[in-house]
């Protein structure tokens, strides 16, 4: 028999995520997956496991979840109100979630979007080669209290381990390339861009962000006239009203209106995880800064496992201390003992 | 910093310009036109052919094939000179447009409730609705590009008159298999959106499904007739996986 987690809960923003789809951009199809794939990398380091297993998303608030079996969970993402069985756990962090105990997730703090991990990732079925959900093109949907998913096989023993937590919950500095249409736009125009504060507009989803200032808009004289062109995440584009809009995982694959400048990839979580009102401001680097950037992203992703600790427990928060085997958590038990094993 | 570093060379076509940290656009022109959206399409069809390490995905706009790559495993300098070198292969605007392509006959709905925007599109093309439905089952177009929304089509290119610009408003809500016209082209939706374009029919064609055997009818190439139907005989195709259209092979 397959092992299940079933959701009892479920908040309004609850995906099926994993690092998407690629492959069929000619054919109209945005690659999708996590609106923050850091988070998804993080998960994978605390649990020991791929990057590209499913996870599922939470868009501003949690829900409620039970799993079959014992089965270790990682947390990670815009940190939330999070407990098993009333007891408050750790966010950014593993845990093991034992067999039908409740996993009660609330809402977010800071950021946007939270990240519940399970060993073995969740094991829906595959749609054209991934398991995520992609909202805008209809595939899969939004998850639902009573659906239960399919649990991959998890023989991890190691829980109780932390990442240091990343400031990309609450905006900031956004550093930009020039787009396709950058040229188009008068220099002006993109010093008032870098010069603006913005916050995050309440307007946004998984194909995109809008942003909020104070003063005119940014639409260039070229306006309306341009022909359709390639556009992908990060495409900062100017829609009619002179308003800018940051596109996002789930976003079209072809765009019309003309695009100021682009987001580095490794700066899209800082958007996507952007709660409405956050400040953000824009920052145009060379390209050579943009490769240096991404690398140093990369790297800090291929360094999560070395940089996880063990979390530290605040005995007085256990309730029922003395029903815990307390070494059996963290190692096998057996490494100490020279006659073992 | 200055907002205009875009392009890596300042020629008339083609050309080679970074999209991003990990994307490069290949133009093959500034507007549409025949030969540069068949030269955008046999080039990215050669890419895809060539499989070259570090590209990760590839795909063709109306006038453009973009790659995506990877910028840390192939240098913005090693890709532009592999492109550089293929755009001087051969001469891509006489490329021929890809093999496999089919004709679709396509029933729609033209004008009332289903296609509300038809006089108004007409009076801005400058003839009668009679004309505009003539104009739109008489001209045998083709699939552009596919792109937006999965599996939707840019379907062009239908005579001078129809120049007509986008609305400066949106119209909220077009729905999917909707027929909307603007600058010399149809799109035919694939998802229902928000759009500028002028509604002008109604199809039964679900171009994307995703749990179909075939999830996209239509592909870059193809070429497309529509034949006027009424509002019943198109409910009744609703059905049909493929909408009431045929489909026949063209060479």
């Amino acid at each position: 028999m397959t092992d299940t987690l079933t959701i009892h809960r479920a908040g309004p923003g609850l995906t099926l995520q994993d690092t998407g789809r690629p492959g069929y951009l000619a054919l109209g199809l945005s690659r999708g997956g996590a609106a923050d794939r850091l988070a998804l990398a993080e998960g994978a380091a605390l649990l020991g496991q791929s990057a590209n297993l499913t996870a599922i998303e939470m868009a501003g608030m949690g829900g409620e979840f039970e799993a079959s079996r014992d089965t270790s969970i990682a947390l990670t993402g815009a940190p939330m109100a999070v407990s098993i069985d009333g007891t408050r756990i750790a966010w950014n962090a593993s845990h093991t979630l034992p067999a039908h105990a409740r996993l009660t997730i609330g809402t977010a703090s800071e950021g946007a979007y939270g990240y519940l991990h399970v060993g073995g990732g969740v094991r829906p079925p595959e749609r054209l080669g991934a398991h995520s959900a992609h909202l805008a093109a209809g595939i899969g949907g939004p998850l639902e209290a009573g659906d239960k998913i399919d649990l991959g096989p998890d023989d991890r023993t190691t829980t109780g381990l932390t990442l240091p937590k990343d400031p990309r919950f609450a905006g900031g500095t956004i550093r930009i390339l020039p787009s396709i249409h950058t040229d188009a736009f008068p220099q002006d125009l993109c010093t008032r861009f870098e010069d603006t504060a913005f916050t995050r507009d309440t307007r946004g989803n998984r194909m995109g962000v809008q942003l909020k200032w104070e003063g005119d808009g940014f639409l260039p004289e070229i306006g309306r006239k341009i022909v359709s062109e390639v556009i992908m995440p990060g495409d900062i584009q100017i829609i009619g009203d002179g308003t800018p809009y940051v596109l996002l995982s789930e976003c079209q694959t072809t765009g019309g209106y003309p695009r100021i400048a682009t987001v580095l990839p490794c700066d899209l979580p800082r958007i996507a995880q952007a709660p409405a009102g956050a400040p953000l401001r824009f920052r145009f680097v060379t390209l050579e800064d943009a490769v240096e950037a991404e690398r140093k992203a990369a790297q800090a992703i291929a360094d999560l496992p070395k940089r996880r600790q063990p979390l530290i427990r605040d005995p007085a928060t256990i309730p029922n201390l003395l029903a815990y085997q307390l070494i059996s958590g963290m190692t096998a038990g057996r490494e100490l003992d020279p006659e073992g094993a | 910093m200055t907002g205009g570093g875009a392009d890596t060379t300042k020629q008339t076509a083609p050309r080679i310009r970074t999209a991003g940290v990990d994307g490069m656009l290949v133009s093959f022109g500034d507007s549409l036109s025949e030969p540069a959206n068949r030269a955008a399409l046999a080039f990215r069809a050669e890419i895809e052919r060539q499989g070259w390490d570090g590209v990760e995905e590839s795909t063709t706009s109306l006038v453009s094939a973009y790659l995506r790559f990877d910028p840390l495993h192939l240098g913005h300098g090693e890709l532009k000179d592999k492109l550089d070198t293929l755009l001087s292969d051969r001469d891509w605007y006489d490329a021929p447009l890809p093999s496999g392509r089919r004709l679709w006959r396509i029933p729609a709905v033209f004008g009332t409730d289903l296609g509300p925007q038809l006089e108004q599109a007409a009076e801005a093309a400058g003839v009668t609705p009679e004309q505009a439905i003539k104009d739109f089952t008489q001209t045998r177009v083709r699939v552009q590009t596919i792109g937006f929304a999965p599996g939707q089509p840019y379907l062009g290119e239908l005579p001078q008159a129809w120049d007509i610009p986008r609305q400066s408003t949106l119209t909220s809500r077009i729905p999917e298999g909707a027929l909307a016209v603007a600058i010399r082209q149809l799109v035919l939706f694939s998802v229902a959106t928000p759009t500028g374009w002028q509604h002008i029919g109604q199809t039964a064609m679900r171009l994307f499904q995703p749990e179909a055997e075939e999830p996209f009818l239509l592909r870059p190439g193809d070429e497309v007739e529509f034949t006027e139907t009424d509002a019943e005989t198109l409910s009744n195709m609703r059905d049909d996986p493929h909408g009431g259209a045929e489909r026949s092979e063209l060479s």
